[in-house]
């Protein structure tokens, strides 16, 4: 992928991201209160997470330990003593008028996560500059159809624990960021920090984008660097709208710049909005209150401090990440790169069928290509998760070891998978009712001789020396049984014909 | 017998044996508040009908041969800072005017817990602010000694009530000397814990990390009975204080010989009133006499307490009252009035001729209107200083300057208690530079009211204990308050050396002289 400015696009686009991560706690960061997603508004709510009167925060360490073990995960340093802050904002959804957060003293910093391309190659290594913890704000709902702009308030998310991970400007184009989301979602998925849905606001990711453009007229290549103004982009509800706001608003910088050539440093950061149905981001109104947020040390909590040994702990559970998943499952199972890269970025569950799969088979590569062209393109084509795809590794296992058997052939154990997928019935049963035995050795010479005698053209090719002539009558004798193993078959004729 | 006088140890006790009932008890008082309360207005709200209930299933439950807790049928008045699912709590503003919490604070459900039969919540200083209890949405509290001075603040009516005798006990709540100082001026013992001794939880916060809830009683000894059941670790209290709970009541007796009281000379400098000093010397002198022994000492940026104090407070005030934006609960401006400004007033759009444009709103949108006037009208005069104090001491280019410099300054004063009591065990003093004053002496002058707290203020700010008791009365026949401090969880030794001192002194079993 490059990354240099080419002729028809003249600049590189810089790109930091912003993503926040809800973690999938039970309840809420400093109450007890639950953190299902879809209860009715306002039914998941204590007067902490209402910010009344009186009201204390509690720190939920499961959810700390949890933001400790993404962080770990991203390679982040954890510090051994943060401590929370506040920020002060007026906004209807934020009850107590400021956000528990952590300002100058994260729990975590100068982490890293790698993107690769699609052929395996590095594509990028993008630095974080920090992970910190903080409560989620609540919901509000504006309700202009009714007419008058009213707005309700959902505070059931309110209080939800809240990971934020912000990226050194290290992306260079729309598509990596994208893929770079992905593998972040994919490993927090992994470490099982967040199930990282959008839909449900689990996840959100801002972006920051702007363009450097070398400019050739003061010394070429090595000229300076025009930096066009760097622009916020919000609103952006999935990872195709990421890439798609990037590209649109690197896009209208570039016309920008050659309209005003305005730099940046001479007019402040914007924030844009995406508007996904139109395909571009607007300019949204600058909100006073966003320029100080007056943080200052949560007095009611105490600050956390964090042990070697909690470090250890939350090492233990983290698991393999998937950078080191696809290199230990393609080197176990002797599988090609490309294959490990497919089953590991289909998630946990997924690679735990295949192994379950592959240690019944007993041969990785078989394994991996009945899960990458039956149960994955199944999987795709129904929709669901692996846990509940109807074909267990076991049937699938029972269907290779009867190919291997030579019981039938491979096209015929996909017929006999879609089957068992379709009816729901055990493999043996399917096997059984499509008519499906294995054909008698007699049953089988006397198929060969039958064929034989009716295309002495073949048998006259194979004596004279074209032995893939002997396919022809495969076709031929699958059609008078369906049963008939293709191999053997034509191993039989190869051998009735030498003896002619 | 006659309920009204007895300390709380003794009116517990009587209620145990069945020398009287807890019903009769609750009765004389509640009759006490209905005729005094009109001139004293100690408190915002009575709930009679629930303090009999109460007193009538103890006294069942007593009959039975149930048991009862430790501070069975004893009157207690709450302030009303302090979250109680059954009444309305409003921390004297007409912000949360008839504000019901959904909940308790701690340390109401523990006094409930314990038997205690809460008769009403205290009138106070708006969300605690103030020295004088005249900044409450609902009128001043008067001062039972004399009607036309102020009770101090800002658990003003929680004092006024004890002396009073419309309580036996009352709880208030310190973040600068809001429990010592209107003791103090009401001839009352107040003990401020150290902070994270009692759980803040339900407790409205004012200033997070100086507020710490106290009992306001008549003597050292009920203020040791009222600790054993408010006192302890509290979950749901992060700042809550672990340690174990000692008992209070069976420590007070050992005798002071040999016990260290600290001077500072800088507390008898310029403005203390003359009456005061000379009461507060006459309390070294018994102290003295029942054995401790008085040493100088220094607590060299104790000058700088007031200045630290009135940064850090506001700026914690200004964040935790940010949720009374009338948007969930509490007050909320009218709509619509006042949208656009009236002709003359506020902003007005300039043209790009530079010509005036009509008035247009004063406001960016209906919900910062909403904001804006909700609480321009819900929060009184205080209030709004303090917040705007701590605003702009924490915004960004003056939070090194001020917030940030008062957090070091903080350290120091803390270290300087740590140093002192290396030599001595409690440092005494006075409580406030000048006995009760009069209603509406210093209510136009904020820095003279400020100074009220200039004792009591670093206590507050090191996070230790401080009692405050009285040590005599003025010619004018005011009360004269003293204050001991002590290290952290020093309150055993506080509650000893202020009961022994009662023990030889009858300072605190004085009455002022009310309609009977």
């Amino acid at each position: 992928m490059t990354t240099q400015p080419t002729a028809a696009e003249p600049f590189t686009t810089i790109i930091g991201l912003e993503v926040h991560v809800q973690l999938q706690t039970k309840t809420k960061l400093f109450c007890g209160c639950s953190t299902t997603f879809g209860a009715a508004p306002n039914t998941q709510v204590c007067p902490t997470c209402l910010g009344l009167p009186g009201s204390l925060p509690v720190m939920n360490r499961h959810a700390f330990d949890l933001a400790v073990r993404a962080a770990l995960a991203l390679d982040c340093t954890i510090a051994p003593f943060t401590k929370w802050d506040r920020k002060n904002y007026f906004y209807p959804d934020l009850p107590k008028g400021y956000q528990i957060s952590q300002y100058d003293l994260p729990f975590s910093s100068d982490g890293r996560l790698e993107v690769i391309d699609p052929k395996g190659a590095l594509w990028r290594d993008v630095r974080i500059i920090r992970v910190h913890l903080e409560e989620d704000a609540g919901k509000s709902m504006h309700d202009e159809a009714a007419g008058t702009a009213d707005t309700r308030i959902d505070l059931n998310r309110a209080g939800t624990p809240l990971c934020e991970i912000v990226t050194q400007p290290d992306l260079r184009s729309p598509q990596e960021s994208r893929a770079w989301l992905n593998e972040l979602k994919l490993l927090l998925a992994y470490l099982g920090v967040s199930d990282c849905n959008m839909q449900e606001g689990s996840l959100r990711v801002d972006a920051n984008v702007n363009l450097h453009i070398p400019l050739a007229g003061e010394g070429g290549a090595d000229g300076r660097l025009a930096k066009t103004p760097i622009v916020e982009i919000k609103n952006m509800n999935s990872f195709r709208s990421v890439e798609r706001a990037l590209v649109y608003e690197a896009a209208r910088q570039w016309e920008e710049w050659q309209a005003t050539k305005a730099e940046m440093g001479n007019t402040p950061k914007q924030t844009r909005g995406w508007d996904d149905a139109a395909g571009v981001t607007r300019a949204q109104r600058h909100k006073e209150e966003s320029s100080d947020y007056r943080y200052f040390p949560e007095p009611d909590l105490v600050p956390v401090t964090v042990s070697e040994a909690d470090i250890a702990k939350a090492r233990a559970a983290m698991g393999d990440p998937p950078t080191v998943l696809r290199k230990a499952l393609a080197e176990k199972w002797r599988i090609p790169a490309y294959d490990a890269d497919v089953l590991v970025n289909q998630g946990r569950d997924l690679v735990d069928y295949f192994e379950d799969l592959a240690t019944r088979v007993g041969e990785g590569k078989v394994a991996s290509n009945w899960m990458q062209q039956d149960v994955l393109r199944t999987l795709n084509e129904r929709g669901g998760t692996i846990g509940e795809f109807p074909v267990r590794p076991e049937a699938v296992a029972d269907i290779i070891g009867r190919v291997t058997k030579g019981d039938f052939d491979t096209s015929r154990g996909r017929e006999i998978f879609a089957e068992v997928l379709a009816s729901g019935r055990p493999v043996a049963d399917v096997v059984a009712s499509m008519g499906i035995a294995a054909v008698s050795d007699d049953d089988l010479v006397s198929l060969c001789k039958e064929l034989l005698a009716a295309n002495p053209k073949i048998v006259a090719d194979v004596q004279g020396g074209k032995e893939q002539a002997a396919a022809g009558l495969i076709g031929q004798a699958r059609k008078k049984n369906p049963n008939v193993n293709p191999g053997k078959f034509r191993q039989m004729c190869l051998d009735l014909i030498r003896g002619m | 017998m006659q309920p009204l006088e007895l300390s709380a140890v003794d009116l517990v006790a009587a209620i145990r044996q069945g020398d009287i009932t807890a019903v009769q008890v609750a009765e004389k008082f509640l009759d006490r508040i209905d005729k005094l309360n009109g001139p004293i207005n100690a408190f915002l709200n009575v709930d009679r009908d629930r303090a009999l209930a109460r007193a009538a299933d103890i006294d069942a439950r007593r009959k039975a041969g149930k048991p009862i807790g430790p501070l069975a049928g004893l009157p207690v008045a709450v302030k009303d800072a302090l979250c109680t699912a059954d009444q309305p709590t409003t921390c004297a503003s007409k912000m949360l005017a008839g504000f019901r919490p959904p909940y308790d604070a701690e340390v109401v459900s523990r006094l409930r817990q314990a038997d205690a039969v809460i008769v009403g919540k205290t009138n106070m200083d708006e969300f605690a602010m103030g020295g004088s209890n005249e900044n409450s949405a609902f009128g001043p509290v008067k001062n039972p000694w004399d009607f036309t001075r102020a009770p101090g603040g800002s658990s003003g009516g929680s004092a006024a009530c004890v002396a009073a005798d419309m309580a036996t006990i009352a709880i208030g709540s310190d973040t600068g000397g809001s429990i010592r100082q209107p003791a103090g001026l009401c001839g009352i013992t107040g003990l401020k814990p150290t902070y994270g001794r009692v759980s803040r939880r339900g407790l409205v916060a004012f200033a997070s990390s100086l507020d710490q809830i106290g009992p306001m009683t008549r003597s050292a000894a009920d203020s040791a009975l009222v600790m054993e059941t408010i006192a302890g670790h509290d979950r749901g209290d992060a700042t809550s204080l672990a340690d174990a709970v000692p008992r209070y009541t069976s420590m007070l007796e050992q005798p002071l010989t040999g016990l260290r009281i600290g001077r500072v000379a800088e507390h008898f400098g310029a403005g203390l009133d003359p009456e005061v000093a000379r009461g507060v010397e006459e309390a070294f002198a018994a102290f003295k006499a029942a054995g401790a022994t008085i040493h100088d000492v220094k607590l060299p940026h104790a000058k700088y307490g007031i200045a630290t104090y009135y940064l850090v407070a506001p700026c914690e005030a200004s964040s935790n009252l940010a949720r009374y934006d009338g948007a969930h609960y509490g007050h909320r401006a009218e709509p619509g009035k006042g949208h656009r400004a009236e002709p003359g007033k506020g902003h007005r759009a300039e043209t790009t001729r530079g010509q005036r444009a009509e008035p247009t709103s004063e406001f960016e949108s209906p919900l910062v209107e909403m904001y804006c006037r909700s609480r321009a009208e819900g929060f009184g005069p205080e209030v709004k200083r303090r917040i705007m104090l701590g605003t702009y001491a924490l915004s960004s280019g003056y939070y090194d300057a001020y917030y940030a410099k008062a957090l070091r300054v903080r350290r120091l004063i803390r270290q300087d208690y740590i140093d002192a009591f290396q030599s001595v065990d409690l440092i005494g003093g006075p409580v406030s530079p000048t006995p009760a004053f009069p209603l509406g002496e210093k209510t136009n002058d904020p820095l003279a009211m400020y100074l009220v707290d200039m004792y009591t203020v670093g206590t507050n700010l090191a996070g230790i204990g401080g009692i405050s008791f009285p040590c005599g009365f003025t010619r004018g026949g005011l009360p004269i308050g003293f204050q001991l401090q002590g290290p952290a969880l020093s309150e055993p030794l506080l509650l000893r050396a202020v009961d022994r001192y009662q023990q030889l002194t009858d300072w605190h079993l004085r009455r002022p002289k009310l309609p009977a």
